[in-house]
């Protein structure tokens, strides 16, 4: 579906249209990321992040897929096939580092776009299959970076598989078994390596193809915008071709300008000195802790210290870890409010500067050492963490007066729309 | 009903954070954390300038060689170099035929090929640097029951590697008076050195560098314990990551041609959107 104003896709040359006949790919592409697909006028630079995702995970498969030519997936000599990598494959530190820092570029990425659809209702009706698509991406991102991290076999990513695998063993009755069953064994080794490089191999195409259907539920309704108000009329949009193409495409050269810097000269400012020592189960690390992306949720899983009737801490910590994320599922139907922008939401945009705060100091305390005054802090965070989502979130759209929104986005950009008439349909 | 739900599922959440904050908060006032001898006398490493810092920085060809020779004369009589072989010298400016003499300078395992017993023999271009100790039981056994780490990776292994380098090799003395009086039972024990650079400020290595003049240096540098543990320092940057100038030099270029392309991007962006108001 798209907008009685989209452009038609119209070809000229006898090849093409012989091509549109038989596989209209081009049309699809054309419908897509062309000319006929049309845009809010008025997206912001946040809007960019999308893209951007798109590219992180491009760069990621491509250099993975370099890498997985010359690594080895056997606890022996892992370690040392990064290291063969670095040192002996042409260009292999080069594929190395973009894979490391490009894993974390992608995070930072996807986390403004998380954060850019908490701020601009992405989340509500009609989008909400856009969002939950998105959850799941997410997530799939998630498993796929923890499997990442324990291939080079150093310190961290043992120890780091051992303590995430662990968690499941928090699950009463069934814990243990599974945590055995999901490792093929005791402890992280060979067969949990193994398992870890084949599904590290197979998420990234999931998560290409749940991007599809990500961005197939977006072009249903179309894109959102700063103002939240819906598309009226061809003066509200321009097409993505050409106007979205450039401003994307100059936004990726300053992506690329920014995480280029990180992977030339200072490619290990996001890693652990650990993981330069080969993995040895008889040592345990001073501090486990994960890669930077996952600390606020580290931070969540070790703020619960204490027993809470009868569920054991860990089991706690584990649920709360997770349910810190499937909360994100719920959201379309926590937040009520009729008014989708946080630009027009008076109350709900102070709570939102607080959550981006608390995040912050969730993922500090989650890269900190597990003691005082590190896990109180991280205590209190969690609080305003979940009630945010669970308690704030729903009270806040029941009680909020909204600002008065503009009558179009044609009006928000240009001071007035000749459409805005009175009587006019709103 | 959804909205009562997640209140509930909130306040469970929230409930039992509370509870775990007020035990936490119960038990440091109660019992707050004890100091320790780490926490307090551990120091973070000296400041250390070498020529490979910043992102213009190249490594000293001159430095690594002398450091080279520090690994060589002192610290190899105990510790690895596993991931570096000795065609990989060439990089710090030695010729093949150096290269090939240096590799014949230490003796390698091999197999006898007449008999297929293992025996040894020189070092070939193409070898790795030998162990000096066939195992790791053979390693405790002779060094006081502690393991001396590989050096390859080391000064990426260790936060500010190589400073906590040069400083731990500088930073052997004797345990403070003070640390004493407040922590008697943080004595070091018997075979242990006391070194606050080391995180649990007793080490099972000996203080490997002693005295000033301990390595002749070939190009005539004044070799004092600090210089010494400063060129080892910067040839075990260099064992950790042999292609780092490269990943400096080839990182200019690609900022320039980004920072190119980005502008015309950017002015193409602006030309595009010439007309449309957003």
């Amino acid at each position: 579906m798209s907008f009685p104003w989209a452009h038609e896709y119209k070809p000229e040359h006898p090849l093409m249209q012989w091509m549109d006949e038989k596989l209209p790919l081009p049309r699809l592409v054309y419908n897509a990321v062309g000319s006929g697909y049309p845009v809010p006028r008025n997206l912001n630079y946040w809007w960019n992040f999308g893209f951007l995702a798109l590219i992180c995970l491009a760069i990621q498969i491509v250099s993975g897929i370099i890498l997985a030519m010359h690594y080895a997936a056997n606890g022996a000599v892992a370690f040392d096939s990064v290291e063969h990598i670095m040192r002996d494959v042409n260009w292999g530190w080069l594929m190395r580092y973009a894979h490391a820092n490009g894993a974390s570029a992608f995070f930072v990425v996807i986390y403004i776009h998380i954060f850019r659809g908490f701020f601009y209702g992405s989340y509500k009706a009609p989008r909400e299959m856009v969002w939950l698509l998105g959850v799941v991406i997410f997530l799939l991102m998630m498993a796929t970076a923890f499997m990442g991290y324990v291939l080079p076999w150093g310190q961290m990513s043992f120890w780091g598989a051992k303590v995430i695998t662990g968690l499941f063993g928090a699950i009463p009755l069934v814990g243990e078994p599974l945590q055995q069953w999901l490792l093929g064994g005791f402890a992280p080794d060979n067969a949990a390596l193994n398992r870890f490089f084949s599904l590290h191999y197979l998420l990234p195409f999931v998560i290409v193809g749940v991007v599809v259907l990500h961005i197939w539920a977006l072009h249903i309704p179309g894109s959102s915008n700063p103002t939240g108000v819906e598309v009226k009329t061809e003066s509200d949009t321009v097409p993505f071709y050409p106007y979205f193409i450039a401003k994307d495409g100059w936004a990726v050269g300053a992506f690329l300008l920014i995480y280029c810097a990180v992977l030339f000269f200072a490619p290990n400012m996001l890693g652990h000195p650990d993981n330069y020592i080969p993995a040895n189960p008889m040592s345990t690390p001073a501090h486990i802790v994960p890669e930077w992306y996952f600390w606020p949720f580290y931070a969540i899983l070790r703020a619960f210290t204490s027993d809470f009737f009868f569920i054991p801490a860990k089991l706690m910590g584990v649920l709360a870890m997770f349910s810190a994320i499937l909360v994100w599922f719920f959201l379309p139907w926590l937040d009520r409010s009729p008014v989708r922008s946080g630009k027009y939401r008076p109350m709900f945009k102070w709570f939102y500067v607080i959550l981006i705060i608390d995040a912050l100091v969730l993922g500090y305390c989650g890269g900190a050492p597990a003691a005082e005054p590190f896990v109180m802090i991280s205590q209190i965070a969690a609080i305003y963490y979940f009630a945010h989502f669970l308690i704030i979130l729903p009270i806040v759209s029941a009680i909020e007066r909204p600002e008065p929104l503009p009558f179009s986005i044609t009006e928000a950009v240009l001071g007035q729309d000749d459409q805005a008439a009175p009587g006019a349909a709103a | 009903m959804i909205r009562i739900l997640s209140i509930l599922v909130g306040l469970f959440f929230t409930v039992a954070l509370a509870w775990s904050f007020g035990n936490g908060a119960y038990t440091a006032i109660t019992e707050p954390a004890p100091v320790t001898a780490e926490h307090e006398f551990h120091r973070l490493p000296k400041e250390l300038h070498l020529a490979s810092d910043g992102a213009f920085g190249r490594f000293d060809k001159q430095q690594l060689q002398r450091g080279f020779q520090v690994y060589k004369e002192v610290c190899s009589a105990c510790h690895s170099l596993r991931l570096v072989a000795f065609r990989d010298l060439k990089q710090l400016g030695y010729n093949d035929d150096e290269v090939k003499a240096i590799a014949a300078g230490f003796n390698v395992p091999g197999i006898d090929p007449n008999t297929g017993e293992t025996n040894t023999r020189p070092g070939l271009a193409t070898d790795y640097f030998p162990k000096p100790f066939a195992n790791d039981i053979a390693a405790r056994a002779a060094n006081n029951n502690a393991v001396p780490p590989d050096l390859s990776l080391m000064t990426k292994a260790r936060h500010d590697g190589a400073a906590y380098i040069h400083s731990l090799l500088t930073g052997y003395q004797n345990q403070p008076a003070e640390l004493l009086k407040h922590f008697p039972d943080a004595k070091t024990p018997q075979g242990l050195h006391y070194n606050p650079y080391f995180a649990n400020l007793n080490l099972a290595m000996a203080p490997p560098l002693t005295s000033d003049g301990q390595v002749t240096y070939k190009d005539g540098t004044k070799s004092t314990v600090d210089q010494m543990a400063t060129d080892v320092a910067a040839f075990l940057v260099w064992t950790a990551e042999p292609k780092l100038d490269k990943r400096k030099q080839t990182g200019w270029p690609v900022l320039g041609f980004l920072l190119f392309a980005t502008i015309l991007g950017y002015l193409a962006y602006r030309n595009i959107w010439a007309d449309k108001k957003h």
